[in-house]
């Protein structure tokens, strides 16, 4: 095999061409800004890969679609901004109720109501407390480059088959909107029979299959939510996140996504003035990972969150280090594209402590 | 000692278990014909139920397929991500006024207007039976339920839809019937409607949809005889019966 090319694309055609890659067969869409290059680019191109594409009434009937087609056992997606995940979350729920494994993403955009059309992290809160009624998690994915944007994309399949379990993956208009280098890489061991042993297809020869979030009888639902529950500990070993520089540092920033890379950027250049700064990236919001956070808190280092928003991502680096230590935090607000230097002051300001 | 004797076989996907709807309910007689389409165009293996919310959110009791259950009014959605997903297989929403025409119009019209190779069976006893007898879409003028109790209003409530008419005109539609099960020659008719629909599915030429008019005698306060005539006297004048779209009948003349 060649070498696969580089490719440059924006972040929200990465998402596509990871979906694709990832063997993908439906996709259901509804326009709106800034994730319209994908129900865009996949309207052409999931067509031509055998695949369906609809463009669906609402992001209610979208989201329901998915219900349906993830309910077959086969890989299926929906992708919307924030506004349009708010309509989502009545099908997300009951995907999560009735075990079936579809692919949110979230290109976000600021909030609440219609908020702008800009980058935000004000989705945080909704990806990974449920987001939708009831008592449930999804695994939620959050992309810092192009390159991951098509990574995780890949993932999100794997993880929602492995636990039958909606995957959500929560990016942001820097993210989307961004053009970098993406090297494509070809996922291999694919499992032909992959969702065929619980999919929906007709119940020839054998008994039939139900998919459904009522339980009605006596201990019926506590029975599922407890199974559930198992499921979401199970998750935790599916925990990622980037550590740079965290070794020597007094310093922890821990900031997510776009901000991610960002405050990266600041860390370097406060690296060669002889600060101390670390960064803790998490990849995956939910799972969390607070047992990597409260390792470095017990080394006695401390810390400072950066968010997009008025602080969310903060309430659980609280939590999780919260017997030993404790987290400042730093919201940048919503309507510009956050540079390097905008979070110097606030990182030089939690080192002086 | 009474002892049970069977008079009549019913087909085999209709499974052997007592209902828990209300005695003269006609839910049981609209399960049984989409059972009798399904056996009689031998398309049981293939067929995957789409189940909705009210007192039908049951009938996988009841019917032995593969199903899913939706959320409220989004069945048509649902069956559309199904279909796409399994285009070889016989797909099916199963729906009440309720669900179908109030909190669930934009999914069934879009549904409907692009073709989905789709049955849709709409069962309208014209009031939410499952949370209580609550005002639907299709609450008669002057008919008493629990969120108009002093009679649907004209003024404030606007009338009762008629969606046969509705979905007969749009572009994506194969078959449009409505049709009722009050008595033996409609059942009759009604069999052959469910029957037809099902068959539009298979030579995949567009959306197909039964109405069936339905008692309720429990919200409508009735018994299952006095239920069963005011379809004849008040539903059948308002929702008349008859096909309003048959595009395989226009192909054969």
């Amino acid at each position: 095999m060649s070498t696969p090319k580089r490719i440059f694309v924006k972040g929200n055609e990465a998402i596509c061409h990871g979906a694709l890659t990832a063997g993908a067969k439906c996709f259901f869409g509804y326009p709106i800004t800034p994730q319209n290059d994908i129900p865009e680019f996949m309207s052409a191109a999931m067509i031509e890969a055998g695949g369906q594409f609809v463009q669906a009434e609402s992001e209610v009937a979208a989201a329901n679609m998915l219900l349906g087609a993830a309910g077959c056992g086969i890989r299926a997606l929906t992708s919307s901004s924030s506004p349009g995940i708010s309509l989502k979350q009545e099908a997300i729920s009951y995907m999560a109720g009735s075990e079936i494994p579809g692919v949110i993403v979230n290109v976000s955009r600021g909030g609440p109501g219609l908020g702008d059309i800009g980058p935000s992290q004000g989705d945080y809160f909704q990806a990974t407390k449920g987001g939708g009624h009831g008592d449930y998690h999804l695994l939620v994915l959050a992309p810092g480059t192009v390159q991951e944007a098509y990574d995780l994309t890949i993932k999100a399949f794997d993880l929602a088959f492995k636990y039958r379990n909606p995957v959500m993956i929560l990016a942001d208009a820097i993210i989307g909107q961004m053009k970098e280098p993406l090297v494509p890489w070809i996922p291999q061991g694919l499992d032909p029979d992959e969702g065929q042993d619980w999919g929906l297809q007709g119940a020839k020869g054998r008994a039939p299959r139900l998919l459904k979030s009522l339980f009605l009888d006596d201990g019926a639902l506590a029975g599922q939510n407890e199974k559930l529950a198992a499921k979401y500990r199970a998750m935790q070993v599916e925990t990622d996140q980037e550590l740079f520089l965290t070794e020597d540092a007094d310093l922890i920033v821990v900031a997510f996504g776009s901000i991610g890379r960002i405050v990266k950027s600041t860390i370097r250049k406060l690296r060669a003035q002889g600060h101390k700064v670390g960064l803790v990236r998490p990849i995956t919001l939910f799972p969390f990972p607070s047992a990597v956070l409260l390792d470095l808190a017990r080394q006695g280092k401390r810390f400072l969150t950066i968010e997009h928003n008025m602080g969310q991502m903060v309430e659980d680096v609280r939590l999780a280090i919260r017997t030993v230590a404790d987290s400042a935090f730093h919201g940048q607000l919503p309507g510009n594209l956050p540079t390097p230097d905008d979070f110097e002051q606030p990182i030089l300001k939690a080192l002086e402590g | 000692m009474n002892q049970e004797i069977r008079v009549t076989n019913y087909p085999e996907v209709l499974t052997d278990r007592a209902s828990h709807y209300c005695p003269g309910c006609h839910h049981g007689i609209a399960h049984r014909l989409v059972a009798e389409a399904i056996t009689e165009l031998g398309l049981v293996d293939k067929t995957i139920l789409i189940g909705s919310i009210g007192c039908s959110v049951f009938i996988y009791n009841y019917l032995s397929l593969d199903a899913i259950e939706s959320p409220h009014g989004r069945a048509p959605a649902v069956a559309t991500g199904v279909k796409r997903a399994r285009p070889d297989k016989i797909v099916f929403s199963y729906q009440g006024d309720g669900d179908l025409a109030s909190i669930g119009m934009a999914e069934i019209m879009h549904c409907a207007n692009r073709g989905e190779n789709i049955t849709t069976i709409f069962v309208n006893n014209t009031v939410y039976g499952m949370t209580g007898g609550q005002m639907a879409p299709t609450t008669l003028v002057g008919q008493k339920t629990t969120t108009c109790p002093g009679g649907r209003c004209r003024e404030n409530e606007g009338m009762p839809i008629r969606m046969t008419e509705i979905i007969a005109s749009l572009g994506g539609v194969a078959f449009a019937e409505r049709v009722a099960v009050n008595n033996i020659k409609n059942i009759k008719k009604a069999q052959k409607a469910v029957t037809k629909a099902f068959e539009c599915q298979t030579k995949e030429i567009g959306f197909s949809f039964v109405e069936v008019l339905a008692t309720c005698p429990t919200n409508w306060r009735m018994t299952p005889i006095q239920a069963n005539k005011r379809i004849e006297t008040e539903m059948i004048p308002y929702f008349p019966l008859g096909n309003f779209k048959d595009v395989l009948a226009k192909e054969e003349k």
